[in-house]
């Protein structure tokens, strides 16, 4: 088990570049982004389709695949340098280390394996334990979710949605790691299941005592159970915070204006614009800042120069109304 | 010239009931000839909608929400049970004519904006032939301009640009309104809009539902608005109809249903809906279970698995929808009205507690 | 129900329109791109050329026997001569004709009633599925160069049009099961729904609108149909099930074996039609191959930049 250090973070990402080889040159999905995760933190990374949250976190898991790659950056695990790790290295760190749960359980979970056979696959793949031990601890990590032991003889089909991204994550949690990937883990669930997963997610988080990396769409979703939330916009970390200071107070206009896209049940009815436009092409992002072309307070300054990420108040901003 | 300037049909002063159904009952048979096992998608229901109005028919998947819109679309035949246009049965039409004349006036808007587009025409395709079904009064220019009258309509500018445009150089919120501009081009009273935003990005939803407020106040054009998410139907309907396992739950206006929820789904959906403003809130019991497939149920409320508050009488006999408010329904054996709950709490002090 | 946000479709694969110039100008640039392809139609574009221009690439005609017989290659005589006395090389530049039009008319004929027996089956759905899926598997299993022989024997007519009929009999089953697949992965496409729902005929909707999303598969089975007529079509000339006295590559070789071409010497008889049969088969499964990848990119090679 890697123990970081109290002042070491446990993951720490550095100017991290992730580009898509296509026919008309190499598309920059993932642009210099840098976070830190320390340990037992949960943060969240928002953003809307094209941001390319996704494309990091297979970046920092190294799952990605051609035409994919990462072109720069490091990516430091435990005091060690994931990038330029080869496949046996990783193998030693995945799953024992760190853990991946995907967007959709069905895809991932094999269909014609019962839920028993693939968690003592994926504990077995790392762990020699013997048989009685195994079984013992699967249905332990069942229960642990909240699924009931007699389940492990059933196959994927025969559970709910829910259930299904449970027992995903008791694959994830199968060996104790330090850090724990989620992919929209919740995406493809009813708002009930939903929240009662998020619910359990934090449980599982404080009692195991992993931190979370949790990529999501659904910036209400992580708002009462991250520390902190990155917020992505084309390929950029554009704003990064504790949440709280992220929600009441949100310094980047892109952040203002999804904060304004959330209809909300209770208080008064507000009439709300969103954010004009749409996400930009990345094979062509816009000179300068990316959401200058969008942005109610764009100026002069901001088609021409990049800006990087500026302190306030313990929150990076990278926007140049923020650069003092 | 605007589609709002086009002569518009006769209309009431008080509100006129356009669509209603009665009892309305889907079942689907599952397995092979000989199976005598049915699904029931959704059982007797009671909607209606006026003119100059907007209802949100919201539920979780498999309650049978969009079994109703196709229903009413008339893609699904009813296994029971009655819709009413105007007062008129669905079963009673009978010519192509008469078909297509109640296609034009209740049109659907679907969910996905990257499959409801055909991916080998140009996006002006849809919009070209519903007008060549609908609007046989145009000649060929006179469709070419009303093509363009309907994408300004919908904010897609400058329209000729876009009439000649491909779907993959659209955006997703772009092919909605390509969409809604298809559902336009009948000159609709009520269009059946299934999940018209929850495949798009969080900031460009705000622009479809305030488009669909826009038209409803612009073209006093009537929405059935079906969703998962409580909080986008709060925004824009009037009414809310919650839906749960095929029944309707719980129905009335808006502010009323979220601010006195009657059915234990209702008060369990709003405390489980993720409002960022709010403060942090005290976490909804964990409710492992998801909601039912109801295949061949029985009587009683579909509910009572996960409900708090079941009795007896929750598994015998299926609860119908009873006003406990002014104009708001609810299904449910346990819960109270307001004049209930006034009486009880009468009779508590009575009896001295 | 998965409620996700979509960024991109996926693949697909149905052709989705990424050219300014629509569902051909996709089609087209996708096998602009691709080798196989260009190299397919390239070999393809040379037989057309030659079977156009034939009496004017050809140095005498074919079907006079005012030549000496069974000459080896010389200036005069590039592929020498048969056993009566034709020069081979005129021969063969005249049967590509004959060639051409086999593959090409029993390609279409196969690929129509595929695209008939397949897409109605997805559409009727039912009992009407039932029946003509049975049709179908009845026709896929049955051995075709058994059933050839035995409808090329029965039949006296040995002209062309029978011929290609045989073909078309034995060939199309193979692409209305692929074709029934799509059709039936295509029917719940919500772009189709909302064509029903706006009050479009069955017909139109069948024709206009799922038709013209199966392009790429429905070209594909064309051209693996024109591979399957072209060595068929030589496989029944060879064992003289078709007409000897037409011309085309396969009655050369009916005439160079009847003669005893290889014992006598003069290989390049059997060769030279062999070969172009060869050549012809494998323009077309080219192409096939090139379809194949224009649909699903993950067949595409993987091109790396420096």
């Amino acid at each position: 088990m890697i123990t970081a250090t109290t002042t070491q973070p446990l993951l720490q990402v550095k100017d991290l570049c992730v580009d898509y080889l296509t026919e008309r040159g190499p598309v920059r999905a993932v642009d210099r982004v840098s976070l830190e995760v320390a340990k037992g933190e949960f943060l969240g990374i928002v953003g809307e389709s094209g941001c390319g949250k996704s494309t990091l976190l297979f970046a920092i898991a190294r799952l990605l695949s051609t035409p994919a790659e990462i072109s720069s950056g490091e990516v430091w695990f435990g005091g060690r340098d994931m990038v330029s790790m080869d496949e046996e290295e990783m193998r030693h760190l995945r799953w024992r280390d760190y853990s991946v749960v995907m967007q959709s359980a069905m895809n991932a979970l094999n269909p014609v394996m019962t839920i028993e056979e693939q968690l003592g696959d994926a504990i077995h793949a790392h762990l020699r334990l013997p048989h009685r031990k195994l079984a013992a601890r699967s249905a332990e990590l069942l229960r642990v979710v909240g699924i009931d032991p007699v389940h492990l003889h059933s196959y994927p089909h025969q559970l709910s949605g829910g259930m299904r991204q449970r027992a995903m994550i008791a694959m994830a949690l199968a060996l104790t790691p330090d850090l724990v990937i989620m992919d929209e883990p919740t995406s493809a669930l009813d708002v009930v299941a939903q929240r009662s997963l998020m619910v359990k997610i934090k449980q599982l988080q404080r009692e195991f005592g992993f931190a979370c990396v949790f990529v999501t769409h659904d910036m209400s979703l992580v708002s009462h159970f991250s520390d902190r939330l990155a917020v992505m916009y084309a390929g950029q970390v554009v704003e990064i915070g504790a949440t709280r200071q992220v929600f009441t107070d949100p310094k980047h206009p892109y952040t203002v204006g999804l904060m304004k896209s959330f209809p909300s049940i209770s208080g008064p009815l507000l009439p709300l614009t969103g954010i004009a436009g749409g996400p930009p092409d990345l094979a062509r992002p816009p000179s300068g800042c990316r959401f200058h072309p969008r942005c109610p307070r764009a100026f002069e300054r901001c088609p021409g120069e990049e800006p990087d990420l500026y302190a306030r108040e313990q929150d990076l901003v990278r926007c140049f109304l923020f650069d003092t | 010239m605007t589609i709002a300037d086009l002569p518009a049909r006769p209309r009431d002063a008080s509100p006129v009931e356009l669509l209603r159904t009665v009892g309305l009952t889907k079942h689907f048979r599952l397995g092979g000839f000989l199976s005598r096992r049915y699904l029931h998608a959704v059982d007797d229901i009671d909607l209606t909608i006026h003119e100059d109005e907007i209802v949100a028919l919201v539920g979780e998947s498999g309650s049978g929400k969009s079994t109703i819109a196709r229903l009413i679309a008339r893609v699904y035949k009813p296994t029971s049970g009655d819709i009413l246009h105007r007062g008129r049965s669905l079963s009673g039409l009978r010519s192509r004519r008469e078909v297509l004349g109640y296609r034009g006036r209740v049109p659907m808007v679907f969910q996905d904006p990257y499959g409801s587009l055909s991916p080998v025409y140009r996006v002006s395709h849809g919009i070209m032939r519903a007008l060549r079904l609908h609007r046989p009064d145009l000649s060929a220019r006179g469709r070419r301009d009303e093509a363009e009258r309907l994408l300004d309509s919908v904010g897609l500018q400058p329209a000729p640009d876009f009439l000649g445009k491909y779907p993959y150089q659209l955006s997703g919120g772009q092919r909605q309104r390509i969409g809604f501009a298809q559902a336009l081009a009948c000159r609709p009273e009520l269009i059946l809009a299934d999940e018209p935003v929850s495949m798009l990005d969080v900031s460009v939803r705000i622009g479809i539902l305030n488009l669909m407020a826009s038209l409803r106040r612009r073209e006093r054009i009537s929405f059935l608005y079906i969703t998962h998410d409580i909080a986008s139907a709060r925004y824009v309907a009037d009414r809310l109809v919650v839906m749960y396992a095929g029944h309707v739950a719980e129905s009335g206006p808006v502010e009323d249903v979220l601010a006195h929820p009657k059915h234990p789904y209702t008060q369990l959906l709003l405390s489980a809906v993720p409002d960022p403003r709010a403060p942090i809130s005290v976490p909804a019991t964990a409710v492992v279970q998801e909601p039912p497939r109801v295949v061949d149920p029985g009587e009683g409320c579909r509910f009572r698995a996960r409900c708090p508050y079941a009795v007896d009488e929750c598994s015998r006999v299926t609860p119908r929808l009873r006003p406990l408010r002014p104009d708001h329904l609810a299904a449910c054996h346990v819960a109270t009205s307001d004049l209930e709950s006034a009486q009880m709490d009468k009779d508590a002090k009575a009896s001295g507690r | 129900m998965a409620v996700r946000v979509v960024t991109d479709p996926g693949p697909l694969e149905t052709p989705v329109v990424t050219s300014r110039r629509g569902i051909a100008g996709t089609v087209g640039r996708g096998l602009s791109r691709n080798r196989k392809a260009m190299a397919g139609l390239g070999l393809f574009g040379f037989f057309l050329v030659v079977a156009i221009l034939a009496p004017v690439v050809a140095p005498y005609d074919p079907q006079s026997l005012q030549f000496d017989q069974m000459l080896q290659p010389s200036r005069a005589h590039l592929l020498g001569t048969t056993g009566t006395g034709q020069d081979i090389f005129s021969q063969l530049v005249f049967g590509t004709r004959e060639s051409l039009l086999i593959a090409v008319a029993a390609g279409l004929g196969a690929t129509l009633i595929s695209v008939i027996v397949g897409v109605s089956a997805a559409y009727l759905g039912g009992f009407s599925d039932h029946v003509l899926n049975l049709f179908t598997d009845v026709f896929l299993v049955l051995p075709t160069l058994p059933l050839m022989i035995i409808v090329g024997t029965y039949l006296n007519n040995r002209g062309l049009a029978v011929l290609i009929g045989v073909i078309v009999i034995t060939g199309w089953s193979y692409g209305a099961r692929q074709l029934r697949s799509q059709a039936l992965s295509l029917r719940n496409r919500e772009f189709l729904e909302a064509a029903r729902a706006r009050g479009e005929r069955s017909l139109y909707i069948i024709v206009f609108e799922v038709l013209p999303n199966m392009t790429s598969l429905i070209v594909a089975i064309f051209f693996g149909a024109a591979l399957y007529a072209v060595l068929a079509a030589a496989g029944l000339q060879f064992i003289g099930l078709g007409d000897p006295n037409s011309l085309s590559w396969g009655t050369m070789l009916y005439w160079a074996q009847a003669n005893g071409a290889l014992l006598a010497g003069s290989p390049v008889w059997v060769l030279a039609p062999g070969l172009c049969i060869a050549a012809l088969g494998a323009a077309f499964a080219l192409i096939n191959y090139a379809f194949d990848e224009i649909g699903n990119p993950a067949l595409r090679p993987v091109k790396r930049r420096q």
